[in-house]
């Protein structure tokens, strides 16, 4: 199915739509793998080198998705790491055309699937739907966009379909059954959970009790569940086998980049890897 | 005031609750129970009772003589703030919200403060009521008004300074943001302006506009009649909506908000949102108003000699009144306000805080065209005590350069 194909149909409840391109993606690798990856860098940090660098590394050990987060001034959904990175490179002056500049480059370099995550202003200034449509016009699958709610946002959820692009919705172990189902419903892609309270940065601790939240969702809405937010490596991608669908690494690499280097990364993501039995 | 203002937290085209979804239940949980009260007669009475009992309101409106026969327009009153527990308005709101805490069951509270009064309010607050408390201020401003960090510390508040993005308002109000995702089942976010998510805005004005309550009362009491203009400072819009709401249907009277006009207009340094014209659309801060934003939506750099009205969005109630001609903005330089500040504290013995005096330098610009008869009322929404350091400096004091100097020393020894 080619995105741009209308899949939208006005008018009923349901919005029975065609899948989606990184529907398909997902479910056609999700025969082969134990769980899907993404992985997270924020555009311009350290700088669009390393940023490279790292997605090469992501590439070369099969990472599925990639979450390319644009900056901005007050990212709440955001902790005190990707809080300062996020300043650090505004305060180099980088804009949001250069940011999708470097995306767009990297989406024709990689064959993986590539996600935008960004905050709700900086679609709201390009203009909602022009931004879609450039996402689009780069090949740019998707959408992440934490202060968007279902109910505030719909011009993004139902454009973003509408256009064949993902617009992911975000769950939490305090949406309860009814919200679900709505998430599921106005969202497209899959759905991100993010198993805690509180912003990125601080470790999760995959209890018992945090995996049934997981699994409840998955049942509720029956949707392809990514989950993020504070896994540290290997060992928590493991345990989110046969529960997620997919683990989203997010600030780990920020840090261990910052610590160890893309040497560091290396190893990391070869670790990583190893969770579904790849080098 | 009109309540059907709102259209599902929406006031025009502004407002809305756009915050993570992790926040979803915590706003829409304050939500309901914001719609219990606000009806609720005897909500309303305890609330009242502890604001009269703790507060000393109400506060009095005091006929300006000195400064009605300096000018000779029209006769101006000042309702006074500043005469509240904590020297402003914002413990109306912190009361109000404290007694919302009650209901909810939660025991802890977090706020942001821009000029520390919304800090030292929501401290004693919960000295009061037993509550622990988290205050953000960005580094920045808490270095300019160290007087009230040290009064939320006696108060036993913990005092956590915000050294990201501009270390202002705009970054606290993040970081209680962000404590509020991660505490919520125990903590409130005691909101200190008409500002931030559904319900925030109209729930702080909800409080505020006891302000406006006792005003038209006292006005109607002297006069039999409505005042023809209102003038208050305008940051978030706490203040301006309480002075405002119970106003908004009488078609007669001339609402004026006044922003920080900082270093004006052509300096870029400022915190006029509305007057000055340069403010966008935008979605930040879980809402929908006119920010001061760049062409990328990045959130802009704000002046202002008052770090309570240095503030990078605006009350998305204020901006659709301002939108719908209801309400007139003006902006008011800090040199405007050092003139107007001398004026007030010489002919009338108040001491306004700087916030409240681009209220009066609002008024002072136009009082020319005033009529005699005409009925002017300033909102003088705190006292200036607190913005000793900032104003000594600014008067370029010698006097209490080498007060400060000399204690300098002393604690260096
Ligand atoms: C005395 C005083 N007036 C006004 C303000 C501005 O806030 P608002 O516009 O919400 O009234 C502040 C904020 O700290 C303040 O302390």
């Amino acid at each position: 199915m080619k995105a741009g194909s209308h899949l939208f149909r006005k008018g009923g409840e349901d919005m029975q739509s065609e899948q989606l391109q990184i529907e398909k993606y997902i479910e056609d690798l999700k025969k082969s793998k134990n769980i899907l990856l993404m992985t997270h860098q924020i555009i311009g940090y350290p700088d669009f080198a390393t940023n490279e660098l790292a997605i090469e590394c992501f590439y070369r050990h099969g990472v599925d998705l990639i979450e390319l987060q644009i900056p901005f001034s007050d990212p709440v959904a955001d902790g005190p790491l990707f809080v300062k990175s996020n300043q650090a490179v505004l305060e180099k002056g980088v804009k949001v055309t250069q940011c999708l500049e470097f995306v767009a480059r990297m989406v024709k370099k990689y064959p993986v699937s590539f996600l935008i995550m960004t905050y709700y202003n900086i679609l709201y200034q390009y203009g909602v739907q022009r931004f879609i449509d450039k996402c689009q016009q780069i090949g740019v699958q998707g959408t992440i966009v934490p202060d968007a709610p279902l109910d505030e946002a719909r011009e993004y959820f139902d454009y973003s379909r509408q256009q064949g692009l993902a617009a992911v919705s975000i769950a939490t172990p305090y949406s309860f059954e009814q919200r679900l189902q709505e998430i599921a419903s106005v969202g497209s892609g899959f759905i991100y959970y993010v198993p805690r309270k509180g912003v990125t940065g601080s470790k999760t601790n995959f209890a018992d009790e945090v995996l049934a939240g997981i699994k409840s969702a998955k049942n509720i809405t029956g949707a392809t569940i990514a989950v993020g937010f504070g896994i540290q490596g290997a060992e928590d991608v493991a345990k989110l086998i046969g529960t997620a669908d997919i683990a989203i690494i997010g600030s780990k690499i920020q840090r261990v980049i910052e610590s160890e280097g893309l040497s560091g990364l290396e190893l990391f993501m070869e670790a990583i890897a190893g969770v579904n039995g790849e080098e | 005031m009109n309540f059907n203002l709102s259209q599902n937290g929406y006031f025009g085209q502004y407002g809305g609750r756009f915050v993570p979804e992790i926040l979803i239940p915590a706003v829409d949980e304050l939500n309901r129970v914001f719609q219990e009260i606000r009806h609720d007669q005897d909500f309303y009475r305890q609330y009242y009772s502890l604001l009269m009992d703790f507060s000393g309101r109400p506060t009095p409106l005091t006929y300006a003589a000195g400064l009605t026969e300096y000018f000779g327009g029209g006769r101006i009153y000042i309702k006074r703030e500043d005469l509240n527990h904590s020297g402003a308005h914002k413990i109306n709101n912190v009361l109000g919200q404290g007694l919302v805490m009650k209901r909810l069951g939660k025991t802890r509270v977090i706020a942001e403060t821009g000029a520390g009064q919304h800090g030292v309010a929501t401290a004693i607050m919960a000295a009061k009521m037993g509550y622990k408390a988290t205050i953000y201020m960005g580094a920045e401003d808490a270095e300019r008004q160290y007087a009230n960090v040290f009064w939320m510390k006696q108060l036993g508040a913990e005092v956590v300074p915000v050294t990201t993005g501009t270390a202002t308002l705009k970054d606290a109000i993040n970081e209680a943001l962000r404590d509020w995702a991660g505490n919520f089942d125990n903590t409130h976010y005691v909101l200190g302006t008409a500002c931030g998510p559904r319900p925030f805005p109209e729930m702080v004005t909800f409080f505020q506009s006891v302000i406006s309550k006792e005003m038209k009362r006292q006005i109607h009491d002297l006069h039999g009649k409505n005042p023809d203009r209102i003038y208050a400072c305008l940051g978030g819009g706490s203040n301006a909506m309480g002075a405002f709401a119970e106003f908004l249907e009488d078609d007669g009277v001339e609402l004026i908000a006044v922003e920080a006009g900082g270093k004006g207009q052509a300096s870029g340094k400022h915190a006029s949102r509305i007057a000055y014209g340069t403010a966008s659309v935008g979605i930040c801060q879980g809402y929908k108003t006119l920010f001061l934003q760049d062409e990328d939506g990045q959130m802009l750099d704000t002046w202002s000699i008052s770090a309570g009205l240095d503030y990078v969005g605006v009350s998305p109630i204020l901006a659709h009144l301002a939108e719908t001609k209801r309400v007139r903005v003006l902006a008011a330089t800090d040199d405007q306000v050092i003139d107007a500040f001398k004026l007030v504290v010489s002919k009338e013995g108040l001491i306004p805080a700087l916030e409240s005096t681009h209220a009066f330098a609002g008024l002072f610009r136009e009082v020319q065209n005033t009529a005699s008869d005409d009925i002017i009322v300033v909102n003088m929404s705190g006292r200036g005590d607190k913005d000793i350091f900032n104003i000594g400096e600014a008067l370029r004091d010698e006097g209490w350069k080498s007060f400060v100097q000399e204690r300098g020393r002393r604690y260096a020894e």
